[in-house]
């Protein structure tokens, strides 16, 4: 088993293919859009891949250390620029070839008019921990 | 109250009850509530038998609950099959239920999730933690697993390689949290050992062994990786050593060759080394042609061409290398290791950085962006690989 993460973007990816801005959905549309989600996360539970999902609020905003007894630089957000992520799953599953599968599927939750928004998501292996003796004897 | 005692019986118990006719995940459930009745019984008043005691209640409770799903018929059939109450007998079934976990129709990680449940006796909380996932999703993969083995006949022989590599893939997670899964898997392997008399069994646990013995050497305690050559021999662990030793020579004597007793072999020989200097890599290659003629992998092929490079020169391990698909995990790893003793500096730097890049984890991550700083920084010059 093998975690991945998928990254959902406000902006920064590709746009989806049904590419209505979320605010101007009904409110049937975006409760079908969070069913959807809940739904999956909920079967990926039982079927034992699920780890952990949560959403972000863009309002995200840049912090740097600027020297002793100052307090930290705030600055940002860049709107215009900044690539912003509105959430995450973490998914533990037996081979790379399902985890593009389910990425998939998250990708054709409903968007305006009922319909697939076919946003991109993006997909990234976990680093394990701990190094595997097997593969490596010489260690 | 032991609990260690209580654990080593749950499995055995479990077994009877599965060979009585019971259904796997029905079984469960009546075992748990046998050990909670163990738990306020037995202080107050210890059994004798404490097995026989545990299987009496557990059977109790089994053939309570059928009743309670009406089950008529078949309540009657399993009491009419009852054996009659007298001493049980151990080993046997609870090698059917090493057998069962490993079934062949679970994935890996389910076969390894129910194999910790219903051998290892351990709680979901404790597999789920160990395996870093909520314990509802350990719960579901459990319970998936019961249910795709609920159908299978209990008297089947079952495949051993299977249950093998079911203990190694545990022995391999490590640990994290509250349970030490290679500490489990040895203990698990040891079980299986009285149990059944094949070299192969005995290979893996000497294998486990020699590979555990070295684990406090082989990172720092900030985590960094330390390369074999490198490690403090002083700290690896000679008892674990000396008996894998052991295990692994009878298991030879047999004369059944299998690929966990060669790899026992190389482990042994590592293990057996003084010094790095002193290692007999003559010896590991050949254990590695042996290897390759087991397993034909990939994986070993590309390890084998390390040894040949300790063993002949790096020219010869490159050569070794050079017959090998490159996309192989860690072959850019050891491409550079061959390059930097070959005296390719640059070469060396460039490939230690891209398989940095490919690391599958962070502590190897680590290692080899070292290894490409050490070789590109032109103030360091002492360090060795």
């Amino acid at each position: 088993m093998a975690k991945y993460l998928l990254l959902k973007h406000y902006r920064g990816a590709p746009a989806p293919v049904n590419d209505v801005p979320m605010d101007q959905w009904t409110p049937e549309e975006i409760s079908a859009h969070l069913q959807y989600m809940n739904d999956f996360a909920a079967r990926l539970e039982k079927t034992g891949e699920f780890v952990d999902g949560q959403a972000l609020a863009p309002e995200g905003m840049w912090v740097r250390y600027d020297g002793e007894g100052r307090p930290p630089v705030t600055d940002g957000p860049f709107a215009e620029t900044k690539d912003l992520i509105a959430g995450w799953m973490v998914i533990d599953v037996d081979t790379y070839e399902r985890a593009v599968e389910l990425a998939g599927e998250l990708s054709a939750a409903p968007g305006a008019g009922g319909k697939p928004i076919h946003e991109w998501l993006e997909v990234r292996p976990f680093l394990t921990a701990t190094p595997t003796i097997t593969e490596c004897p010489h260690r | 109250m032991n609990e260690a005692l209580l654990r080593s019986l749950t499995p055995s118990v479990l077994a009877i009850l599965v060979r009585r006719g019971a259904d796997f995940a029905a079984a469960e459930d009546a075992v748990q509530d046998a050990l909670v009745e163990a738990l306020r019984v037995w202080p107050a008043d210890p059994p004798r038998d404490p097995k026989g005691w545990l299987v009496t209640v557990a059977w109790r409770r089994f053939l309570d609950a059928t009743r309670a799903d009406a089950a008529r018929r078949r309540r009657e059939d399993l009491v009419d099959e009852e054996p009659a109450p007298g001493p049980t007998p151990a080993v046997d079934d609870t090698l059917q239920l090493y057998f069962l976990c490993a079934h062949p129709s679970l994935t890996p990680a389910s076969a390894v999730a129910l194999t910790l449940r219903a051998v290892g006796g351990l709680t979901t909380r404790q597999i789920a933690q160990a395996y870093l996932v909520p314990e509802a999703t350990m719960a579901q993969r459990i319970s998936r697993a019961k249910r795709t083995v609920s159908g299978v006949r209990f008297d089947q022989p079952g495949d051993v390689a299977t249950v093998l590599r079911v203990l190694y893939l545990v022995f391999n997670e490590g640990y994290s949290g509250d349970v030490d899964l290679s500490a489990e898997a040895i203990r698990l392997t040891r079980q299986l050992t009285a149990a059944i008399d094949h070299p192969e069994v005995a290979g893996l646990l000497a294998l486990m062994l020699l590979h555990h013995a070295r684990r406090a050497a082989r990172t720092a305690p900030d985590g960094s990786l330390v390369p074999l050559a490198e490690q403090d021999r002083g700290r690896w662990d000679t008892n674990a050593i000396a008996e894998g030793v052991e295990i692994l020579q009878a298991a030879l004597a047999r004369d059944r060759l299998g690929e966990f007793q060669a790899q026992a072999a190389i482990a042994a020989l590592h293990a057996d080394a003084p010094t790095a200097e002193e290692t007999d890599w003559v010896q590991i290659v050949e254990w590695y042609d042996e290897l390759t003629r087991l397993t034909d992998s990939p994986v070993v092929r590309l390890n084998r061409a390390v040894a040949v490079g300790e063993a002949d020169g790096p020219r010869a391990g490159l050569a070794a290398l050079a017959e090998l698909d490159d996309s192989l995990p860690r072959h850019t790893a050891v491409a550079a290791y061959l390059h930097e003793r070959a005296g390719n500096l640059t070469t060396a730097a460039k490939l230690y950085a891209e398989a940095a890049r490919k690391a599958p984890n962070l502590a190897e991550r680590d290692h080899l962006t070292r290894q490409a700083a050490r070789l590109n920084s032109p103030r360091s010059s002492t360090s060795s690989p």
